[in-house]
């Protein structure tokens, strides 16, 4: 299968958005469009199967290079693993549902459709990118649309918030720019040739002062994306600020970016490093679970309830790769597919409900349950699978990124480990009672009876989620097998 | 023999025709309308560009005062399109102005002076060429003739200049004195690092640091910037330091290589300077040409950043970069100048609403502007990733840092003006505007550069393999 089709369809669609002819046809073929990309990000899943049940044991199935800086030794080099493929289909099922739930988007539909192809592109192409400038390319081309969507369709301050994030994450770039010239020239040994591709590094094995000199950079530029603390500042403001199909794919997918570079290039490059920094990153790990855990008691705005648990939850996928166990990234990536559907189904939530009551705040809302059944069950799954129900995505991830921790011996581990189990009852705390206050009890506006429930368009986005999230509770199996 | 003179001087000659031919009009047509002579100068430069095209081979001519090669040819063929599309951009402009034929002999005046210097083999003609085009620049910037800040931009621009080039004919004729040579070919044998030859190179290094506005000789770029046509802005901003770049790089990788560990130190010194004084002067600016200005300072330091690589690869890259500027820069002046040229509005707040109004000119901006910062798919995230990597080949990894910070500093200004466009409103944004065909042609050329300059991967390896390297 031709990979780079991944990346063509949505930039394909995004130019046959631009020449569409009104509103409807600008809906359908984005839909379509995304659709398309679902269908060939199943399709890829099936044919990885049948070539790994085959036999073929190679890293990396699909490759393809193509020289595109042959005086720099640069490529053009995809190719995918398990994880690759599992990043993929959480990107396409997100991006489904983001355009599900962005059906009445205005003003300016066909540009918010546009920008929103682009970012996709930007993110199919990271997760399959076997050299480190094309990742690099991949990772900054989702600056303009990020800044963009919160900017232009965004609530509350949305200039400050865009702002914030684009400055953030570029800042996040320089570091990781910084750290790959650093690989670069330290490959290849005296008067060899140097490279980016990340088997050819992998393979030379870097040496350790170099690894411990350039290891800071690549990961703190990695984890300023997946909201490293004390680099978290940018997730709250730029979540909450975004137009709800930005906020989706913002905590489902860009967030997942910066733990997938940490994994395949910065953990997976620089192994020696990676274990000697091993405590830091642990401890980082730790602040921000029970760090975001606490400041999102605090908050009673919903989208801010759900961005700074991201903060929280996505310390647990740093937390996962920062133990170094088997078990512990293989729960790491669990964590990062079970987020990404978890939290794009609750912005999807949060969005429909803020579309009908115009209020985001948790004491405004009440009785939601008895007004929009459908939504307020969305909101309710997606809840419990926050706080770790069995049976629900959540639940998987989390226990098995606990089971990895407690694999590593000493007693800073097992510490950092027991306070991040008992960070679950915190959000335990917090989900329940948001979802006590604003769903369940007595309505409390009377404006609120006249609301409808969800359109279908709104209840495909959700069920689609919906559908992965139990789907690897109920049946992880797959899931491991597809990443180990 | 003579046919040879002629296919290696044809780019020389056929600008200095084309001024000729400007002038017998001149002097010998009694009117003329004003659309069809810009028409037809546009196609002049049109066919001026396209000529220079064909590629000869290397050559040395006058005993080794003039020298040319593809890489040097492809440099002035650069200059060639950067110039068309000022001019395509200047249309709105000079449409309404009295003296066309005066400021098209300026410039290719201009434009002649920046060729020979290019080509120069001695630093005689290097100078001689450098101040046939000062001069006429120093016109040029006074050509808003109405306009007391123009005369005032013109007053300013020619006594720095003069300044700068007393500077640089002081440290040459020290260097005439410390070596016994001027040609490029025997000075660097010459050369062996002693203090006096030393001193000499800093009265030089001085000079070129004028020309291409690097900091602290930055000091008349913003007013000079500001107060001329922005027309002529944007030539001094990307065909003038464009030049200036290509005979610097020049002169630093093979006349002074000798004294490279010496120039090292300074051109990363100047390098950290210029980009963060540009970058930090930038970010608090209201006027969008006091803001381009500024920001072009900033990218003259990242220039130099790739200079510092001493290898084919920095070489290459300085190159290439000087492409990608002149499509993203032009884009951005052209907007600028465009919307002056029919509104008189030149500030950031002027700009608020834009998009709602203009969608097609908010698009050139917009991707001009992400080009100037760096950002991916379009060309200039490729310049800078190069310039820097090539800088980083020294192992000089604290200067690089500061640089990729800088590019995070950058960023913030580009989207002040971006977040004007886009996201705010005014009661009375700037009207719709009608683009005529030639600014059309112009936006179209830069946005198509844009992006495909870095895309297609064949551009850079093209300059790379015609490069000599350090």
């Amino acid at each position: 299968m031709n990979l780079s089709l991944l990346v063509l369809v949505p930039l394909i669609t995004a130019v046959a958005v631009l020449f569409c002819k009104g509103l409807n046809g600008i809906r359908w073929v984005s839909l379509a469009g995304a659709t398309v990309q679902l269908l060939l990000s199943f399709g890829l899943l099936a044919l990885y199967w049948r070539e790994r049940a085959a036999g073929d044991s190679a890293a990396f199935l699909y490759e393809y290079r193509h020289a595109w800086f042959p005086s720099w030794n640069i490529w053009y080099h995809v190719g995918v693993d398990g994880v690759s493929i599992a990043m993929i289909l959480l990107t396409a099922l997100v991006m489904e549902a983001a355009i599900l739930v962005s059906w009445a988007i205005k003003p300016m539909s066909r540009e918010f459709f546009i920008l929103l192809h682009f970012l996709s592109a930007g993110a199919y192409g990271f997760f399959l990118s076997l050299d480190l400038f094309t990742l690099f390319f991949f990772l900054e081309v989702s600056v303009i649309p990020k800044f963009l969507l919160i900017g232009v369709w965004g609530s509350g301050r949305k200039e400050y918030s865009a702002m914030k994030l684009a400055l953030m994450l570029m800042g996040g770039s320089a570091l990781v720019f910084v750290g790959l010239m650093g690989l670069y020239y330290n490959t290849g040994g005296a008067g060899g040739t140097h490279s980016f591709d990340l088997m050819e590094i992998a393979q030379m094995h870097i040496p350790v002062e170099v690894q411990r000199q350039f290891f800071p950079f690549l990961f703190v530029g990695f984890g300023i994306f997946t909201a490293l603390f004390p680099f978290h500042t940018w997730v709250p403001d730029g979540h909450s600020s975004a137009p709800t199909a930005a906020s989706m794919f913002l905590a489902g997918i860009s967030m997942k970016l910066g733990g997938y570079g940490c994994l395949r290039v910065v953990v997976f490059l620089m192994p020696e490093a990676a274990r000697e920094y091993s405590p830091v990153i642990v401890l980082l790990a730790t602040i921000a679970i029970v760090y975001g855990a606490f400041a999102t008691m605090m908050q009673k705005d919903l989208k801010y309830i759900n961005a700074y648990s991201s903060v929280s939850h996505c310390g647990f996928i740093i937390l996962g790769i920062g133990m170094l166990t088997r078990t512990a990234i293989s729960g790491a990536v669990m964590q990062m597919i079970s987020h990404g559907l978890m939290t794009a189904l609750f912005f999807a939530a949060i969005g429909m409900i803020y579309d009908r009551t115009h209020t985001r705040m948790v004491q405004q809302l009440g009785g939601l349950l008895k007004i929009m059944p459908f939504i307020s069950t969305v909101f309710v799954v997606a809840g419990l699978c926050s706080l770790g129900l069995p049976g629900l995505s959540g639940f998987v991830a989390e226990i098995t990124v606990f089971m990895g921790s407690w694999e590593r011996a000493g007693e800073m581990y097992r510490l950092a480990t027991i306070l991040a189990c008992a960070s679950i009852v915190i959000t335990a705390v917090y989900i329940l009672r948001a979802t006590g206050q604003a769903i369940m009890g007595p309505v409390k506006d009377p404006h609120y009876n006249g609301l409808g429930d969800a359109t279908w368009n709104e209840k495909l986005a959700g069920i689609l989620l919906g559908a992965g999230i139990i789907a690897i509770g109920v049946a992880p199996f797959w899931l491991q097998a597809l990443i180990k | 023999m003579w046919v040879d003179i002629i296919l290696s001087l044809r780019q020389e000659l056929i600008v200095a025709v084309i001024i000729f031919l400007l002038l017998f009009i001149k002097i010998g047509a009694a009117a003329y309308r004003t659309e069809a002579m810009l028409h037809f100068i546009n196609l002049l430069l049109l066919a001026n560009l396209l000529l220079g095209f064909f590629q000869g081979g290397d050559a040395t001519l006058f005993s080794g005062m003039f020298h040319t090669n593809r890489l040097i040819v492809l440099e002035k063929s650069m200059l060639n399109l950067a110039t068309l599309i000022v001019s395509l951009q200047a249309y709105s402009w000079l449409k309404g102005h009295r003296q066309v034929l005066e400021f098209y002999m300026l410039l290719l005046s201009t434009l002649l002076g920046f060729f020979f210097m290019i080509s120069s083999g001695n630093l005689l003609i290097f100078y001689l060429g450098l101040e046939l085009s000062t001069i006429p620049l120093a016109a040029l910037s006074s050509f808003d003739l109405e306009k007391r800040r123009s005369s005032e931009a013109a007053m300013k621009f020619i006594l720095s200049s003069a300044f700068s080039s007393a500077l640089l004919l002081f440290g040459i004729s020290l260097l005439y004195g410390a070596t016994g040579t001027l040609g490029f070919d025997t000075l660097a044998g010459r050369l062996d690092g002693s203090a006096f030859q030393l001193f000499a190179f800093i009265f030089i290094l001085s000079g070129f640091a004028f020309k291409i506005s690097a900091v602290p000789f930055h000091l008349w770029t913003a007013d000079v910037y500001e107060g001329s046509p922005v027309t002529v802005t944007a030539y001094l901003s990307v065909v003038s330091k464009g030049a200036v770049f290509f005979i610097f790089i020049l002169a630093l990788y093979t006349v002074f290589k000798p004294l490279a560990g010496n120039w090292y130190k300074i051109v990363v010194l100047l390098s950290v300077l210029t980009m963060v004084t540009g970058n930090l002067f930038a970010l608090r600016q209201d006027g969008l040409k006091r803001l381009l200005a500024f920001s072009s300072i900033a990218q003259s330091g990242f220039i130099l950043a790739g200079i510092t690589g001493s290898s084919r690869g920095g070489e290459a890259s300085v190159i290439y970069f000087i492409l990608v500027y002149i499509f993203s820069n032009l884009g951005a002046f052209g907007v600028v100048s465009f919307i002056s040229a029919q509104t008189g509005r030149e500030s950031v707040n002027d700009y608020r609403g834009l998009y709602a109004t203009n969608p097609l000119l908010s698009w050139v901006m917009a991707i001009s502007l992400f080009s100037l910062a760096g950002i991916p798919p379009t060309a200039g995230f490729f310049g800078k990733f190069f310039l820097l990597m090539a800088g980083a080949g020294k192992g000089n990894f604290v200067f690089i840092g500061i640089a990729a910070l800088n590019m995070v500093i950058s960023l913030y200004y580009y989207l002040r003006v971006i977040k004007a466009i886009f996201m705010d409103s005014q009661p009375e944004p700037i009207g719709k505007l009608k683009i005529p065909l030639l600014p059309k042609i112009a936006f179209l050329v830069c946005v198509a550069g844009i992006v495909m300059t870095g895309l297609v991967g064949g551009i850079y390896d093209y300059i790379y393999s015609l490069s000599k390297g350090f």
